[in-house]
């Protein structure tokens, strides 16, 4: 915790250096971090591989030994699933925040997890024997789900409070029917439970090509309209006034945000958390600046993935513990120091 | 110049303002008064376009504002609302973006922006506090900063919707200074105030709302003597001549 008064103090007299070179440290910094994460992720795992085994096996096209395996279609794929998730989540937990202009914002509220609880049970139901099934039924459940919250609140007017509370509404009707389906069904619950737990084991390059793309290009456009989203943040009628259209941006950024928690949740389950906590964490050490944020989101919300996908590898190695559990375990005190010194930190 | 010509405006289809007509003339202050809930705010709000008028239209310099974009809009229009969030930002970033309708993609201020920033700054007096959080500054002080943030938007029109509520004596002052000052740079500015003694003292012309349309619109003093003020806030005015002082004072009673 010291780190991050460290990081605090720092902020506070970054008006007095230049913020631009504090900003540029920050990213410095948080790109050696990630690369060093990388560099472990690919190294560690519950058989161990020599470092020079490593190397031969990413820059030598060499024998098809089993060390050339583990390394190419299991460790790679995994960091980079990690990268994806920790990133996608926190980039649709901050345009969720900055929009609903509420700090407890996440792809939950939007109806993200409950559309893809939704889909997912309907897919074990008619495609019983077909798992692939799953991430294409969780992205669509997710993205849909979205779609109906937003034109719920639309037809109220599409505030940030009717967008909130047509969330927690048709949250709760899709769960209602969820559960039904699971009574029916019984045997579904087995085959849907792993992947609702959410984890980043057994992820292939195939799967994760497409939500990669997805989550790539929808960074892009947050980023291209960054400063749009500041502007939003100052409040519907302020922002209109300066010419924003309100209704068509917050569209946009509630789209983008599904799209990226629907294409997570594709590959990795339900990870909420990264999405709550990594943009209260940047805010703390950038600020409110979503041009600045983003990026600093992205190499946080990455980094904190990897680092708990690392944990949940090694721990108990060779057995391995769901990477949601450690990102709870980790991200719950951390949030609540967060919470508890939110008053002196304008978070 | 702005015109309404017969708007009917309001919410979920209940009408708040009915078929109101009038004029606000270029380089005038214009104080709209009335009663809660008599449709003040509503008129702000549908001549600024934050919302759309039900039936009607709004010309500025004999053009309709209905067929403009957003960003057309906000250019000739800035509107101040009176219930605003404290977002969490920097004065000097809040300010810029009154810049917003003038930047195209990427984003970038030009060197004209920060000019027009600076001035603002400058004019409000507020430059001293350019690198502080808003959240640190008092009401009065953030009242400032957003009045920086319209007189950065640059607009014709400016509309500001109970400005000075909730100030303290000396901001309250401060804001009508500078809303004289808008005036002298050639503004029209239309805004909504509940203190009458400011409305009737500050403005060229008063606008007298009841149940959403307008009672009376003229000079203050036509307004004054008309008796309606008394009539429709159901008091009593007296006007004092303040001694060693060349202006008016209009002391307020129960009836």
């Amino acid at each position: 915790m010291k780190a991050i008064d460290t990081l605090q103090k720092l902020s506070i007299r970054k008006s007095l250096i230049d913020i631009k070179a504090y900003n540029f440290l920050v990213i410095a910094f948080l790109l050696i971090l990630l690369m060093v994460l990388i560099f472990t992720s690919i190294c560690v795992g519950s058989s161990s591989i020599e470092i020079t085994d490593v190397f031969k096996a990413l820059f030598k096209d060499g024998p098809l030994t089993s060390e050339y395996k583990i390394i190419n279609y299991v460790r790679i794929p995994r960091t980079l699933s990690a990268i994806l998730a920790g990133s996608g989540l926190a980039i649709s937990g901050l345009i969720l925040q900055s929009v609903l202009n509420n700090a407890l914002a996440s792809p939950t509220i939007i109806g993200v997890n409950s559309g893809a609880g939704l889909f997912t049970a309907l897919a074990t139901v008619f495609f019983p024997a077909n798992f692939n099934i799953m991430p294409l039924a969780a992205f669509f459940g997710a993205f849909l789900a979205t779609i109906v919250v937003y034109f719920v609140a639309r037809k109220t007017g599409a505030s940030r409070m009717t967008i909130i509370l047509a969330g927690v509404a048709v949250s709760s009707l899709i769960g209602a029917i969820t559960d039904t389906v699971l009574i029916v069904f019984p045997d579904t619950v087995i085959n849907r439970t792993s992947f609702i737990i959410g984890g980043l084991s057994g992820v292939t390059m195939n799967r994760l090509l497409v939500p990669g793309i997805i989550i790539f290009i929808s960074m892009i456009v947050t980023l291209i309209f960054s400063y749009d989203l500041n502007v939003l943040s100052l409040g519907d009628q302020t922002s209109k006034s300066l010419g924003l259209n309100v209704d068509r941006t917050r569209f946009l950024f509630i789209i983008l945000s599904s799209l990226l928690a629907g294409s997570v949740i594709s590959f990795a389950g339900l990870l909420g958390f990264i999405g709550l906590i990594v943009p209260h964490l940047s805010r703390l050490i950038v600020g409110y600046d979503n041009r600045i944020l983003i990026p600093v989101s992205v190499l946080i919300g990455s980094s904190f993935a990897l680092f708990c996908d690392i944990l949940a590898r090694t721990l108990f190695a060779p057995y391995e513990i769901p990477v949601g559990i450690i990102m709870s375990f980790l991200g719950s005190p951390f949030f609540i120091y967060l919470l508890l010194n939110r008053k002196r930190r304008h978070v | 110049m702005i015109r309404l010509e017969n708007v009917t405006a309001g919410y979920m289809d209940i009408n708040i303002i009915k078929n109101i007509s009038l004029t606000f003339e270029k380089g005038k202050i214009i104080s709209v008064i009335g009663k809660n809930g008599c449709g003040k705010t509503t008129l702000l709000k549908t001549a600024a376009r934050i919302i759309e008028p039900y039936s009607g239209d709004i010309l500025l310099n004999e053009e309709s504002i209905l067929n403009m974009t957003n960003k057309e809009t906000a250019k000739v229009i800035s509107y101040l609302p009176q219930n605003r969030d404290i977002p969490n930002i920097k004065v000097y970033d809040l300010v810029m973006h009154g810049r917003f309708p003038y930047l195209g993609f990427p984003r970038i201020p030009t060197n004209e922006d920060k000019i027009k920033v600076e001035e603002a700054l400058h004019i409000l007096e507020i430059e001293k506090y350019k690198s502080k959080n808003i959240r640190e500054l008092s009401g009065g002080e953030r009242q400032k900063v957003y009045i920086a943030m319209v007189l950065a938007q640059d607009t014709e029109i400016v509309f500001l919707d109970e400005p000075t509520t909730y100030l303290d004596i000396n901001h309250q002052l401060e804001i009508l200074e500078v809303v004289k000052n808008l005036k002298k740079m050639g503004k029209t500015v239309v805004m909504v105030i509940h203190d009458l003694n400011s409305a009737l003292t500050y403005s060229d012309m008063v606008c007298l709302m009841d149940r959403g349309e307008v009672v009376v619109y003229d000079k203050p003093q036509v307004v004054y003597e008309s008796g309606k003020i008394e009539r429709i806030f159901n008091i009593k005015c007296h006007e004092v001549c303040v001694p060693f002082h060349n202006s008016k004072y209009f002391l307020l009673t129960l009836k």
